[in-house]
């Protein structure tokens, strides 16, 4: 579903990617791992379009995704969270949730302001989807709340919500559980497999929670310094010397 | 507004509410009917002129407030509207009705021509090119003498109302501002809660967000800001029906900046912001200008700062912690 051929990203002298490369199947739940400024979220922004690819190639869906503009990713079924929360503050849970089907709706500025019949109907059914992904993740109970001011687990948890509006193919999630209590970890561990089956998602993950990692995910891809250094089932991946010798090295 | 709504717990059940609500906007929607009747033409007159500001007020309100952009050249769309009204009018001989949709037309396509800018820059740069926008329209005003007056500017007829009304000058031009400015509520109202208010508001909330759910960054700007425009020049032609003359003076810069100050203080982003904003700009800098004659501004300057401090969500902010508060007093009573 998703190819990653030699993708190189630099920021002025940092090479934040350098030649990475892998693939994702449909279906598949993948793990990204690395220690802290590997290049996993610069990967992420490449295959949503917010930085440009310096080299390399990545095809979606037998299309190539370098080559469309940033608008057109969501509508593409690419859907995905921000690492540090990227939600709208002053607008309520319900609305964020909405904004996230925006390419699902048609109401332009003259139609919107004449208030047309079929612009209600679209109206009224963007409100039930919404609502109806919002009682899925058990936010039903905040939906008119502004989305400052929540606690920080119900946040994530928003986003993902808004994600999910725009029914996406592909989630990608830029570290789900960073933050969150360890029950709130396994109930999120949880609510992702379930949503997975239901939704027939294909997944990429970020995270540093590696018991999350190896419960949900079914092939991790490691990253270090910006060069792919494992690829391979959770318990390879976790076992491999290069692996252990980057999170040490940093940790050292 | 819709900002603190639905706290359930806090706040009274919404049907009782909305029935609240309801009573409170029949209510009031009598007393603006009835105003003209009891009221001195002058003071007739003076509101008609708050309606008049309440409508480009609406639009800097969908740009600045909504649209999280900015605009120091807001008179200038407002210019626009009076002076192709006028022009319409004047050179044109056209009925004046037909010059309402007019002038919001032209208003719009030299929006959206300008809002070029508005889809690459941001904050201080936008705020500059907006500004000389507004600095560049009077000497273009007097320079075209044959078409604008010049310096003189142009005089018109004021519509007169029709026989079977039986109003009075002053009362029909009231009661058509008063037509446009309910027009001009409804239509934003409709339009900030669609799709599209929600993109907008993505937009201001935050940009990237906002592209990676597949909004449209410049087309969402330009277009916020050509209905902007659009609404300050409806103004401008409501203007030019009220006062029946236009010249380069009454649209200098320092009335791009009193409407931004108006929005400011009546309160960015919030429902009723335009309307105590269109109360700032027709009373406030005449009040300061008898206060002090020396020095309006500094009486003006100084009052932007107070409220601010009082109430940095505006006036209408004010207002809505006064009800919020009244509200609790009367549940515990
Ligand atoms: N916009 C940017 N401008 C300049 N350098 C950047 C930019 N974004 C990322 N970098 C650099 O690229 C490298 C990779 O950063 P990235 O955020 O992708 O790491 P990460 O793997 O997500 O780390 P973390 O686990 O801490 O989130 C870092 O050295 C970072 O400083
Ligand atoms: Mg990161």
């Amino acid at each position: 579903m998703l190819e990653v051929h030699e993708l190189t990203v630099r920021f002025g002298g940092i090479t934040a990617l350098d030649g990475v490369g892998f693939t994702v199947a449909r279906g598949a739940m993948v793990g990204l791992i690395g220690p802290n400024g590997a290049g996993k979220t610069t990967l992420f922004n490449c295959l949503t379009r917010r930085h440009r690819a310096d080299g390399g190639e990545v095809r979606y869906e037998d299309r190539d995704l370098l080559a469309e503009p940033p608008h057109a990713i969501a509508g593409l079924g690419i859907g995905r969270t921000f690492q540090n929360l990227g939600l709208f503050p002053r607008m309520s849970v319900r609305e964020n949730v909405m904004v996230g089907a925006h390419h699902h709706g048609r109401a332009g500025f003259l139609t919107a302001a004449l208030r047309l019949p079929r612009v209600r109907r679209e109206e009224a059914r963007l409100r039930e989807e919404a609502d109806a992904v919002l009682a899925r993740l058990d936010l039903a109970a905040v939906a008119d709340h502004p989305a400052a001011g929540l606690p920080f687990g119900t946040l994530k948890r928003v986003e993902l919500a808004r994600a999910l509006a725009g029914r996406p193919r592909l989630l990608l999630l830029d570290e789900p559980v960073n933050g969150l209590s360890h029950g709130e970890v396994d109930a999120f561990a949880d609510t992702l497999r379930a949503l997975r089956e239901e939704l027939s998602l294909t997944v990429v993950v970020v995270e540093h929670h590696m018991g999350f990692v190896m419960g949900t995910c079914d092939r991790v891809v490691c990253l270090d310094f910006g060069r792919r250094i494992a690829e391979g089932p959770p318990e390879e991946v976790q076992r491999d010397p290069a692996v252990i010798e980057a999170y040490l090295g940093t940790a050292a | 507004m819709a900002e603190r709504r639905g706290t359930g717990r806090r706040g009274p059940v919404p049907a009782v509410r909305a029935r609240w609500r309801g009573l409170l906007l029949t209510a009031a929607l009598l007393a603006v009917c009835a105003a003209p009747f009891q009221l001195v033409p002058f003071r007739v007159f003076q509101l008609t002129m708050v309606l008049v500001y309440t409508v480009a007020l609406i639009g800097l309100n969908l740009l600045v407030g909504h649209g999280g952009q900015i605009s120091l050249g807001h008179g200038a769309f407002f210019a626009v509207g009076a002076y192709g009204t006028a022009i319409m009018m004047f050179h044109g001989g056209w009925p004046y009705p037909v010059t309402l949709p007019a002038a919001a037309a032209v208003a719009f396509a030299i929006g959206l021509a300008l809002g070029v800018p508005a889809t690459r820059l941001h904050g201080l740069y936008l705020a500059l090119v907006t500004l000389a926008i507004a600095i560049f329209l009077v000497p273009l005003l007097k320079r075209f003498e044959s078409v604008t007056g010049g310096s003189m500017g142009l005089t018109l007829a004021k519509p007169r109302p029709p026989a079977w009304s039986g109003l009075a000058e002053d009362q029909w031009l009231y009661f058509l501002t008063l037509a446009a400015a309910l027009l001009a509520l409804a239509v934003n109202h409709s339009l900030l809660r669609s799709r599209v208010g929600r993109a907008l508001h993505a937009v201001r909330d935050n940009e990237t967000a906002a592209e990676v759910m597949g909004v449209r960054l410049a087309f969402h700007k330009r277009m916020a800001f050509a209905w902007s425009a659009m609404f300050a020049g409806a103004a401008g032609c409501l203007y030019t029906w009220v006062i029946g003359f236009v010249s380069p003076d009454s649209f200098t810069v320092n009335l791009s900046i009193t409407l931004l100050a108006g929005l400011v203080i009546g309160g960015l982003g919030a429902t009723w912001g335009p309307l105590l904003g269109g109360l700032f700009v027709m009373f406030v800098p005449s009040l300061s200008q008898d206060v002090n004659k020396a020095a309006p501004g500094v009486i003006f300057g100084l009052l932007i700062i107070v409220v601010m401090y009082v109430a940095p969500t505006g006036l209408a902010g004010l207002v809505r912690r006064a009800a919020h508060s009244f509200g609790r007093t009367l549940r515990k009573g």
